[in-house]
């Protein structure tokens, strides 16, 4: 494995136990990761976009050891310099893990059930710090203080409890935590959905900030393309547990390929900004919007959810360019130059 | 017609020993089958608005202190409980910001929409399953089946939170209140979804509150939209004139924060420094120290809300008196 690399997924598969009918038996399985592979390169920001239940926060779980795969391998490098530092959960006993997972951090998507309720913000944030051994509790508590300021939280909400934030303030509460202890790599899941587009911005500032000044190692989950194409170097979109297509800012947002990144692409609602408006408003450089959600009338005509075909490409039910071979074939990832890599028969015939 | 009308709404918290007002006086009025859309920074008490109306504050420490909801004839804030029990989850349902507060992490998702049809609509075991099945593939569940039968831990987060949407749906409410209810989901399941909601409200005779950060979204479903900033309403207008022609510098601020899809910007656009907490809101305007247009005035008086140019338009703040 390259020493530049941070995170190396190979043919990674999950499998849950899937239970049907009234009664609830197990009557089958839940691909969530069916055979996933990328690399995520050191102190890059690498995003993993995707609709709704394709495996995304599966994925991270197990890049972050919290569960097993049923096949595939998943190594982390995040030693400094030599090349000894490649770790695999499944060859690391008890005191391994816990010594890798200190170098990692993740911010969960819930921000109701992962912060301890019987916690106040203060210990939330030491907690990491103490585990850690870092600093001492004066130092710790200028961290804390720092990084209340940094997520756009007033210190005078040390001493309250989780119960007694709104949804956008827990958030942050979890992105101070995960950024405690400046980890070498922050696995995001999802981390400012439930923020405002002010707060938003400003998380994105963030987490883009730090990673540039420590170097970090960043894996950002989201289904919002927008947030993305701020703040990610390189692209993976997931469909129903396989990354459909893969490479770098400019080629998922100015050359997509596929049918699926061209759908969520032209789905995002906007209102666009024009520069200036004969109201002028109370603002001299006079801003305004239109309200106009491009293309929410074409996605829904394809937007008809089916259950996917069990073989042939998962998105076919979907695509509004399918044609016979999609139904019968599973379409392989294929390179198309540069590290763009896409998987489907449509974009392999131009 | 109104479906719903709040007045002066006032909810304070107590925080170590002193009274917060995280709601300050709201009022606004939803027509029947009408959307409302509010908008406004995290911790604006968009959340706590819509918790109000279901009298579902948790007191102590939450107090709803004044104010009135009229719903069908009834001052929902002056019902007793019982009563009150009886609309909540049936004339009006809300889909909660949380998704746990709605999903009860023992029972399978089916057992608990099961249950709410039997409550409700008094359905049969076997009648309650198969409508439910039927509002699950509505909402976008590809397995319905397996969705039914799933604990709430075995799902993604997208999924639970189309699982809270059937059951706010499934005894067509005529009030819903949805809170945040498409942050988990991808642009085309939650454009999916809206145009499901736009279609009950046609045909089931829904009015709705939409909460929600994307103004994409309001944009794209609301008629009306109030902008709240520190528990108060600062701007409440019609959606196509508040995006046209953003009149209150706060909701200026706002709509420049927006990422664009189009194009990477090497640094997001943010409204300098921050929400006010609860227990140190400013004098005079609550939005004076962020506010790009404050002038001296700004800091002593509180401005009140502005009509502006007859219109339904209302703006609070002092540059449009
Ligand atoms: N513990 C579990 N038991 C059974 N199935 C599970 C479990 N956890 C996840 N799954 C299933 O695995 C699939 C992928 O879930 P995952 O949470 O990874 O999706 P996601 O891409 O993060 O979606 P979202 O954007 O909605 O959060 C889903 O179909 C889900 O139901
Ligand atoms: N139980 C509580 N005890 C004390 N303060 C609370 C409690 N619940 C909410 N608050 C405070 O009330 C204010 C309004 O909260 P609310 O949940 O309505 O915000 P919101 O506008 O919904 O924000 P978000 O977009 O982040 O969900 C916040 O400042 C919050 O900290
Ligand atoms: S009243 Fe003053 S501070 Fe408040 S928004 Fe208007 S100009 Fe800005
Ligand atoms: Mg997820
Ligand atoms: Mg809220």
């Amino acid at each position: 494995m390259n020493n530049e690399i941070c995170i190396d997924v190979r043919d990674l598969k999950i499998h849950f136990p899937a239970r049907g009918g009234l009664l609830g038996k197990v009557n089958g399985w839940t691909k969530a990761v069916d055979g996933v592979s990328f690399a995520v390169n050191k102190g890059e920001v690498f995003a993993l976009v995707g609709e709704s239940g394709c495996g995304k926060t599966t994925t991270a779980q197990a890049i972050m050891g919290l569960i097993k795969p049923a096949a595939g391998s998943i190594q982390i490098n995040i030693g400094d310099r030599d090349g000894h530092n490649q770790k695999n959960w499944d060859k690391l006993n008890a005191a391994g893990r816990k010594e890798l997972r200190k170098q990692m951090q993740i911010v969960f998507q819930d921000p109701y059930s992962s912060l301890n309720p019987r916690m106040t913000v203060r210990s939330i944030l030491e907690e990491p710090l103490i585990i850690h051994k870092m600093g001492s509790q004066k130092e710790r508590a200028a961290r804390i203080n720092e990084l209340l300021e940094q997520v756009g939280l007033a210190k005078s909400y040390l001493d309250r409890y989780p119960h007694e934030f709104s949804g956008g303030q827990r958030q942050r509460i979890g992105i101070a935590r995960s950024l405690a202890t400046s980890p070498k790599l922050i696995v995001a899941d999802e981390p400012v959905s439930a923020l405002d587009v002010s707060i938003q911005a400003q998380i994105i500032n963030l987490l883009q900030d730090m990673q540039s000044r420590y170097n970090q190692t960043l894996l950002f989950i989201s289904h919002d393309l927008a947030v993305v194409r701020h703040i990610a170097n390189r692209i993976a979109v997931m469909y129903h547990g396989k990354i459909m297509e893969m490479g770098s800012d400019e080629q998922i947002f100015s050359g997509s390929l596929h049918p699926y990144t061209k759908l969520l692409l032209k789905s995002v609602p906007t209102i666009s900004v024009p520069q200036s408006s004969e109201k002028m408003a109370a603002d001299k450089k006079g801003i305004a919007a239109d309200t106009s959600s491009t293309g929410s009338k074409a996605q829904n005509e394809v937007c008809e959810l089916l259950t996917p075909e069990p073989r042939g490409c998962s998105f076919y039910p979907r695509c509004p360019v399918k044609s016979q071979q999609c139904l019968n074939e599973t379409p392989p990832l294929k390179d198309f130059g540069g590290g763009h890599l896409c998987a489907c028969f449509k974009s392999m015939q131009e | 017609m109104s479906c719903l009308t709040v007045n002066n709404l006032e909810v304070t918290f107590s925080i170590q020993k002193q009274k917060a007002r995280a709601v300050r006086g709201v009022s606004f009025e939803l027509g029947n089958t009408r959307t409302l859309g509010i908008v406004g920074e995290s911790g604006c008490g968009k959340s706590i608005t819509a918790l109000s109306i279901m009298r579902l504050i948790p007191s102590p420490p939450g107090k709803i202190e004044a104010g009135e909801v009229h719903f069908e004839q009834k001052n929902l804030l002056s019902l007793p409980e019982r009563q009150m029990r009886s609309i909540r989850g049936k004339r009006i349902s809300m889909i909660f910001q949380d998704p746990m507060t709605s999903l009860n992490p023992v029972f399978t998702c089916g057992n608990q929409i099961a249950e709410a049809l039997r409550l409700h609509k008094g359905m049969s075991r076997d009648e309650a399953a198969a409508f439910g099945m039927e509002l699950l593939s509505e909402v976008g569940i590809t397995e319905p089946l397996r969705a039914w039968s799933s604990y709430p831990h075995q799902l993604s987060g997208g999924m639970r939170q189309r699982i809270m949407i059937a059951m706010a749906l499934s005894c067509s409410p005529r009030l819903l209140i949805a809170d945040e209810p498409t942050t988990a989901l991808d642009v085309t399941v939650q454009a999916k979804l809206l145009e499901l909601l736009k279609k009950l409200q046609d045909t089931k005779d829904m009015s709705m509150i939409l909460i929600t950060h994307n103004l994409g979204i309001v944009a794209g479903m609301a008629h009306d939209v109030i902008v709240m900033y520190a528990g108060e309403v600062m701007e409440s207008a019609a959606a196509r004139e508040l995006f046209d022609s953003p009149l209150h510098p706060y909701t200026v601020c706002l709509l420049k924060t927006i990422p664009a899809v189009e194009r990477r910007e090497e640094r997001l656009t943010v409204i300098p420094g921050s929400v006010p907490t609860l227990l140190d809101i400013p004098d005079g305007c609550p939005f004076h120290p962020r506010c790009p247009q404050a002038v001296e005035r700004c800091k002593k008086e509180h401005p009140p809300l502005h009509n502006v140019n007859g219109s339904k338009r209302l703006v609070r703040c002092h540059l449009y008196e």
